[in-house]
């Protein structure tokens, strides 16, 4: 186990710059989730913690040591890959031993280590099996015990769950949770859902064009986005994102809708988030017309007009109406989130 | 009354319709796949069978087709054989294609791997004219290759032995077999290399353990390439070697069996029987493999 620091990280591909100078400090045991946009550079980050890429510019410490220069097998890590990368001509046993029989461990150490994580994993059954003869979670499984033979300092995880169905992905992302509080090893997780993150993670890291544009606990940015970024990246359904103006008795959105804001309020151009969820059904609240009712069972999501102003509300309520009816609704005003013309929240 | 009528009529046109149409595709499938399949077995096989009907046959049913079904032996006979067998240096040209073609397909294989290995995976600055360097090497044409070959050869004291074959077949081998493997390198997902670094696997290592095992296919169909090319070369046999006992089946047969302007048919047909004998072999070990490496990739 160990802290791993990332320190104004910069890559480019030629003149293509993919990292704009990065930092990142995760603590020992702590599990931290890159999160972004496909292109946004969390997994070349990875990769460059990995020791798979070379570092452009800045430093990358695990365990207080620089790493900068030092070769992948050296950094003391462990990765899973998106598709798994097992070794199809090996057996389950021999793909969780090869990294052991490469450091030329004793056969009996060998033998103990698959064992151990193979009663972890479940996978005690299928040791003589190869890849091809396996489920896609199985294989999965069989990719996480080849990291933990090794007992790394760190976990890297890229994409683990994304070739899994919905279900097993749900399955999944909790045992590998699970693993790692258990195991308690410092782990980093790529993922661009958002919900992994928000399940899983200690610390995310949302990731966009190359930089971090926030970073802290799931719930900290649920609640307090640093940008219209994130608050349009983290939550689902997003974050209803209105651009318009602070004036004299509400907040006029583009689109003709006017809706209350919070005490204290600064006048002038802004974007109005709020999430749906935060919308409540009110005999007092805002006329708005019904453009699609989508029930989920646990909740009920509609697509809702404020004059041209489009809008989603989740309701807890079962919402009965058709497209046209009028519902009214009123937002939470200490859940209102203000943003000024820039993105950064006021 | 038209009612009762009408209905049976209909089904019994409904029910001849997919005998119909059974018939149909039966037809097309004859005309369309067996017939044309049937052309080409025949016309491919039509040359072995000559060449097997002609080995076998006694001197007085090869050249007499007007008293003797020239597709058919009456009574066949081994003396073409023998002769070849006992009274001719082939087992001995036999000897020297097989040593020339193992030898010449080994040298070629191991340098065609680092070769395909280095230009698809390090991807060294300017890798790919490398890759497209080699690939013009193969297209100069051996006719032309061979003046300065010979050269080379006789300077180097190489002229008239199994080493002038060896050393100088690779010319053409090593090129085809690295293109061909640098495709089948490319069906390896790098994940599994990049795997094998985090693991602690050194570029050797990899190349031993995690790729070449994983390439088996594209080796076996590079392996059976060089060795049939190797096997039935002409030209530099022809140019480089010159006394009879280090001659190559297809050399030999050609220059050794044709005394003046007497063709022995039966030993030449013999001969070539024989000698296409190992490949035929070797390809029937290995059949899977090459029809793997030419249509798909690794499966995880």
């Amino acid at each position: 186990m160990a802290t791993v620091s990332v320190r104004q990280v910069r890559k480019s591909f030629g003149s293509t710059k993919i990292l704009h100078g990065v930092d990142v400090e995760i603590a020992d045991g702590e599990f931290v989730v890159l999160v972004g946009p496909s292109g946004c550079g969390k997994s070349t980050l990875l990769r460059m913690i990995a020791g798979l890429e070379n570092i452009t510019g800045g430093e990358i410490a695990i365990g207080g040591r620089v790493v900068n220069a030092v070769p992948p097998k050296d950094r003391d890590i462990a990765m899973v890959f998106q598709n798994y990368a097992l070794y199809p001509h090996m057996t389950v046993r021999e793909n969780m031993a090869f990294s052991m029989k490469l450091a030329k461990a004793p056969a009996d150490v060998m033998e103990q280590e698959v064992q151990r994580a193979a009663k972890i994993l479940g996978l005690e059954a299928l040791l003589d099996r190869y890849p091809r003869q396996l489920s896609g979670g199985q294989r999965q499984r069989v990719a996480m015990g080849r990291a933990i033979v090794r007992h790394p300092q760190v976990f890297l995880f890229d994409e683990p769950l994304s070739n899994l169905d919905a279900k097993l992905r749900v399955q999944m992302r909790s045992e590998i949770r699970e693993l790692q509080q258990r195991l308690a090893t410092t782990t980093i997780y790529v993922t661009h859902d958002q919900i992994e993150a928000m399940t899983m993670a200690d610390q995310i890291v949302v990731m966009n064009g190359g930089r971090i544009e926030q970073s802290g606990a799931p719930l900290a940015l649920y609640d307090r986005p640093a940008n219209t970024f994130v608050a349009g990246f983290i939550g689902s359904p997003a974050m209803n994102l209105l651009r318009g103006e602070v004036a004299d008795g509400g907040f006029r959105a583009e689109g003709g809708a006017i809706l209350p804001l919070p005490p204290g309020a600064h006048r002038g151009a802004a974007t109005y988030g709020i999430r749906p969820e935060h919308l409540v059904l009110a005999d007092d609240g805002i006329p708005a017309a019904i453009v699609i009712v989508e029930p989920t069972g646990s909740e009920t999501q509609v697509s809702l007009r404020i004059g041209e102003t489009p809008l989603i509300g989740a309701f807890r309520e079962r919402v009965a109406g058709r497209p046209g009816d009028t519902l009214r609704i009123k937002p939470d005003l200490s859940l209102v989130h203000l943003f000024g013309p820039d993105g950064a929240r006021l | 009354m038209s009612d009762v009528a009408a209905s049976p009529g209909n089904t019994n046109a409904a029910s001849a319709a997919p005998e119909q149409m059974a018939w149909d595709s039966r037809t097309r499938r004859v005309v369309m796949l067996y017939v044309p399949l049937a052309c080409f077995v025949i016309i491919l096989l039509f040359p072995f069978y000559w060449m097997t009907v002609t080995a076998f046959k006694p001197n007085a049913e090869l050249y007499n087709f007007a008293e003797h079904n020239p597709l058919w032996i009456t009574s066949p006979t081994l003396d073409h054989v023998y002769h070849l067998l006992f009274r001719t240096s082939y087992p001995h040209w036999l000897w020297t294609t097989m040593l020339v073609a193992v030898a010449a397909t080994f040298i070629s294989l191991l340098a065609s791997t680092l070769a395909a290995y280095a230009i698809q995976r390090l991807r060294f600055r300017g890798s790919q004219y490398v890759g497209l360097a080699i690939y013009l090497a193969y297209l100069v044409p051996p006719s032309i290759l061979f003046i300065p070959l010979a050269t080379m050869v006789v300077q180097l004291g190489l002229f008239d032995t199994p080493f002038a074959l060896i050393l100088t077949y690779p010319t053409f081998l090593i090129p085809f077999c690295t293109w061909l493997l640098i495709g089948y390198f490319k069906s390896i997902p790098y994940e599994l290399e990049e795997c094998a670094l985090i693991d602690g696997a050194t570029r050797l290592q990899i190349l031993r353990q995690i790729t070449l095992p994983l390439a088996v296919p594209g080796l076996i169909s590079a392996g059976i390439f060089s060795f049939t090319l190797s096997w039935n070369e002409f030209i530099y046999a022809l140019a480089f070697i010159q006394s009879s006992e280090n001659k190559t089946v297809p050399v030999a047969i050609l220059t050794e069996l044709v005394t003046g302007d007497v063709y022995q048919w039966g030993a030449l047909m013999a001969g070539s029987l024989l000698g296409s004998l190992p490949v035929a072999i070797f390809y029937s070990f290995f059949v899977d493999y090459y029809v793997s490496s030419l249509t798909g990739a690794v499966k995880e």
